[in-house]
């Protein structure tokens, strides 16, 4: 009931935010339906223990063998956390914002997140695959009317890159479904289905699978609608790509692809981490030489989540943990990163590093924010992000790889540079000389979110057992 | 068969209206009434022949076996009908502005429904070449009923001088078939009943493809699809994309699936996926490259007829099923989206700039019909490109087809898309050419409602089956 409960509010939220034409009463709405939705995921994560007596099973197309069926593992309740959160601190931002079309916009938020939910929660492909497309229709429509001057080629780029990846998937769907003894979409079947078909059968379909996963996280030759895109659009329509789609490829990943074809040859296997390590100097080579704040913290985005790509591969306990944890943990460092760039942006009308500068004596409470999120960003201890990424590392020394010292020096050197550029872009940003810009300090909703998000940098950091112990 | 001969009855009734009618608008309402008349007429045929097949010595042939009722026919049946009454019902006002002599124009579509009737149904292959053309010579008549356009008259002679054409390749093809069977019912083919097969049998099947495929302009039969649909005055480009062409369909499934079934299905499967990958490819390649959201259609119109053509590779149950939901799916698709189209002025991609600030439900309307052709879910299009895929991919050998398919329909949705970015993410002031009633409104709710209930549960439509 509580994983139905988790589709359904953000959905009705959306839907109700059509009708509404009072922007205040939009963003009242908007932010009750994300707290709401919190609540229940805060609730069912409690219950984590018990995660598999949450699950949900339909009639939904009896005569395809499509149930509405959802179910929820320990990760998938953090990744519905993350969701909820993210949300919850976006529309705090924005509270004391003005938004062009709001009820559209918060309409389309609301769809959204109700998609990514459903992407997280279903344990029926073809009911995965719907969610799958549902989650990128508002995004993209999110994409293309709000934000920079070039969004709609941006946009355009975006959906049909993500969406030709889904068709290859929908190819490799079609044929795993006409191969189970009894057209059924239901988890169970597929992944007998696709643990008896022959290995190259096996690898043809892990190959289009992969293609429409990597598309989104993305993985390296994959990447090239990611800068624009996050760069173009309207800095909440970016947090809802970068923290949740990213991890919706993540997550497919470890649910319905790995699992599924496990018979591939191992060379799939060693191809894509040597991707995922290339994307990792790749990314952080490009942010270093960016200028413009948005677009490093793309390129960044790209480094990170090549080294969970090398977690998801690695395939030991230490790996999966570390992968659940760190999806989250970027999720919350992403979410923080993006919400001060937005502050910035309004500020200061510029996101160049070379026209910023001075924002700790005009503004101190944003500074030391974006300095404890950078930290977190740069995997500093006492911040989550290095419990996570050390996981991670420890998941790749445990993996059967050959040249795993060799994947785990070249990660290394890439949160060095990791730590070069965003250093960097603080010190450019916050610090430096050009202290003439008065600006004003972070307002008090923004305030709330961002305290939020660094309360939960530190206490993960400090103590991530409270949720390594429930994974 | 009562709707065969109503429909008939009623083409000549309209003849006859338009002398006694003072004013246009009465013409389009008795059209409208004798349309519901007509889907009331196939309900009652549906419901009675329902029962009567259910009794052991039930007889599903009529005519001398010329004709074979059975619950599918008549369900789409019912289907074509009312989407046809939803066509005259949105399309009313443009139909009166297309000339003067609307009642025959009315009478023309009665008759092609006459043919629809004929060729959903036939059992014997003259029924079909009688229904095929009782379906195209009103549409000749039709496309050039724009008297003050040229290209109104170039779209019919080309129609006409080629379709006449591809009647005579149908017309040989049916005479080499019989001479091999030695009948003309389709239940009574059999290519090996000389040991081995039948080469006269064999011309004859591809005579026929040829002749078929240029009706539902399959490549490389589709040459003249986007000259005809883009000369012909909008409202009857509606009706031929979408009803007529889909009921060719169903008679083109039946041939091969009832018909031509016990030929080798390697060499089925090889000429018309050829067929079906390279009318992909022409028509969404071309489409992409059209300035002109009509033009745009009659390409993508193309494009949909590829993906069709799985129906007729993967000849099987969920074929079926996947004909009827990718009529219905097209059909209400593309009447929704000519609807709007009929409404505005310029027909080019601009006209459409900021359509969702100055009419937000036409371009909702037209939002969710593009992206029911893209085959986004939770539209019906959606669900409709998955049946008719998933029964072709369980043939031999077409699995690199169907992987094909879906990156042509990657393709696709850039050009559907251009129409909604146009209209939400650009700005402009569209020109409508006549006011939305309240009425049309209505009517394209309907569409949407149908196109989304689709979209979530497509197996509704199948229950008659």
């Amino acid at each position: 009931m509580l994983l139905i409960l988790l589709l359904i509010i953000p959905l009705l939220t959306g839907l109700v935010s059509f009708l509404l034409k009072d922007p205040k009463a939009v963003k009242v709405w908007s932010i009750f339906g994300a707290l709401v939705t919190l609540i229940v995921a805060s609730v069912a994560f409690c219950g984590i223990k018990e995660a598999h007596a949450l699950k949900v099973d339909m009639q939904w197309l009896p005569a395809l063998g499509a149930n509405f069926s959802l179910e929820a593992t320990a990760g998938t309740l953090l990744m519905t956390l993350l969701t909820a959160m993210a949300f919850v601190l976006v529309y705090l931002a924005q509270w004391n914002k003005t938004i062009e079309h709001s009820s559209r916009f918060f309409a389309l938020m609301g769809l959204s997140a109700s998609g990514l939910m459903g992407v997280f929660l279903a344990n029926d492909l073809l009911l995965f695959y719907f969610f799958w497309e549902l989650a990128l229709i508002p995004v993209y429509f999110l994409a293309g009317q709000w934000g920079g001057k070039d969004r709609i080629k941006a946009s355009m780029k975006f959906f049909i890159y993500t969406f030709f990846g889904s068709l290859l998937m929908l190819a490799g769907l079609i044929y795993l479904y006409t191969s189970t003894p009894d057209y059924s979409f239901a988890y169970s079947s597929i992944a007998t289905t696709g643990a008896q078909l022959a290995p190259e059968v096996q690898g043809v379909l892990f190959t289009l699978f992969f293609i429409a996963f990597g598309i989104k996280m993305p993985i390296f030759p994959l990447h090239s609608w990611q800068a624009s895109a996050y760069e173009q659009s309207y800095t909440p329509v970016t947090v809802v790509m970068s923290a949740l789609m990213v991890k919706m490829g993540l997550y497919a990943t470890i649910k319905w692809l790995i699992p599924i074809f496990p018979n591939v040859d191992k060379i799939f296997y060693g191809v894509i981490m040597t991707l995922a390590v290339i994307g990792i100097i790749y990314g952080s080579l490009l942010a270093i030489a960016q200028k413009d704040i948005k677009r490093l913290i793309a390129y960044s985005s790209l480094a990170h989540v090549g080294l969970m790509i090398m977690g998801a591969f690695s395939q030991n306990e230490f790996a999966t943990e570390g992968l659940y944890l760190q999806m989250f943990n970027h999720g919350i460092i992403i979410t923080g990163l993006w919400l001060l760039v937005d502050i910035i942006e309004n500020r200061y009308q510029t996101r160049n590093m070379t026209e910023l500068g001075g924002m700790a004596a005009n503004a101190p409470k944003a500074a030391i924010a974006l300095v404890i999120i950078t930290f977190a960003s740069v995997s500093l201890p006492l911040t989550n992000g290095f419990v996570g990424e050390f996981l991670l590392f420890l998941g790749i020394f445990n993996s059967a790889y050959e040249c795993k010292i060799w994947y785990m020096a070249i990660a290394g050197l890439g949160i060095i540079l990791g730590a070069i550029y965003m250093l960097n872009m603080v010190q450019n940003v916050a610090y430096g000389d050009k202290k003439e810009m008065a600006v004003a300090d972070l307002s008090w909703n923004e305030q709330l979110s961002i305290y939020l998000i660094i309360i939960v940098i530190i206490v993960l950091g400090v103590y991530p057992n409270m949720v390594l112990d429930l994974l | 068969m009562k709707p065969l001969i109503a429909t008939a009855v009623f083409a000549i009734l309209m003849m006859f209206a338009s002398l006694y009618a003072k004013e246009k608008r009465s013409l389009s309402n008795f059209a409208a009434i004798l349309m519901l008349g007509l889907v009331g007429l196939n309900i009652w045929e549906l419901v009675d022949y329902t029962h009567l097949l259910k009794s052991a010595d039930a007889d599903p042939y009529l005519f001398k076996k010329m004709l074979r009722v059975d619950n599918y026919a008549l369900w789409f049946n019912v289907l074509i009908t009312g989407a046809s009454l939803l066509y005259v019902l949105l399309f009313r006002r443009s139909i009166e502005g297309v000339g003067k002599h609307v009642g025959e124009y009315y009478a023309l579509h009665f008759f092609i429904l006459c043919g629809i009737f004929l060729v959903s149904s036939y059992n014997n292959l003259l029924i079909l070449f009688l229904g095929i053309e009782l379906m195209s010579i009103p549409q000749y008549v039709l496309a050039g009923s724009d008297k003050h356009n040229l290209k109104s008259s170039e779209a019919s002679l080309k129609y006409f001088l080629m379709g006449a054409f591809s009647t005579g390749f149908l017309l040989m093809g049916i005479v080499l078939l019989y001479g091999a069977m030695g009948t003309f019912e389709l239940n009574g083919f059999n290519f090996y009943k000389t040991g081995t097969l039948s080469v006269m049998g064999v011309l004859g099947i591809l005579f026929m493809l040829v002749a078929v495929g240029f009706k539902v302009s399959a490549a490389p039969m589709h040459f003249w699809t986007p000259d005809v649909y883009d000369g012909s005055p909008t409202p009857f480009t509606a009706f031929m994309a979408s009803i007529v062409k889909v009921s060719i369909f169903l008679a083109f499934m039946r041939l091969f699936m009832e018909g031509f079934a016990n030929m080798d299905p390697y060499w089925k499967v090889m000429v018309l996926g050829v067929m079906a990958a390279l009318t992909l490819l022409i028509g969404n390649i071309t489409a992409v490259y059209q300035q002109s959201v009509k033009r745009m259609l009659a390409y993508s119109s193309i494009a949909q007829a590829g993906f069709m053509l799985f129906v007729v590779i993967g000849s099987d149950v969920l074929a079926m099923k996947g004909m009827v939901l990718y009529a219905v799916a097209y059909t209400l698709a593309t009447l929704g989206i000519f609807a709007v189209l009929v409404k505005l002025k310029d027909y080019t991609y601009d006209g459409f700039n900021g359509l969702a600030k100055k009419e937000p439900f036409l371009a909702v309307v037209a939002a969710v019909c593009m992206m029911s052709l893209a085959g986004i879910p939770l539209t019906a299009g959606f669900f409709a490109k998955w049946y008719v895929l998933a029964s072709a991919i369980k043939q031999e050998n077409t699995f690199w087809l169907v992987v094909f398919a879906l990156v042509m329909a990657a393709v696709s949705v850039y050009y559907y898309f251009k129409v909604i970015i146009a209209m939400y993410f650009k700005k402009g002031e569209p020109e409508l050419s006549t006011p939305v009633t309240a009425i049309d409104k209505a009517l394209m709710a309907i569409v949407v409602c149908a196109i989304i209930v689709l979209g979530v549960a497509p197996e509704m439509l199948f229950s008659w089956i």
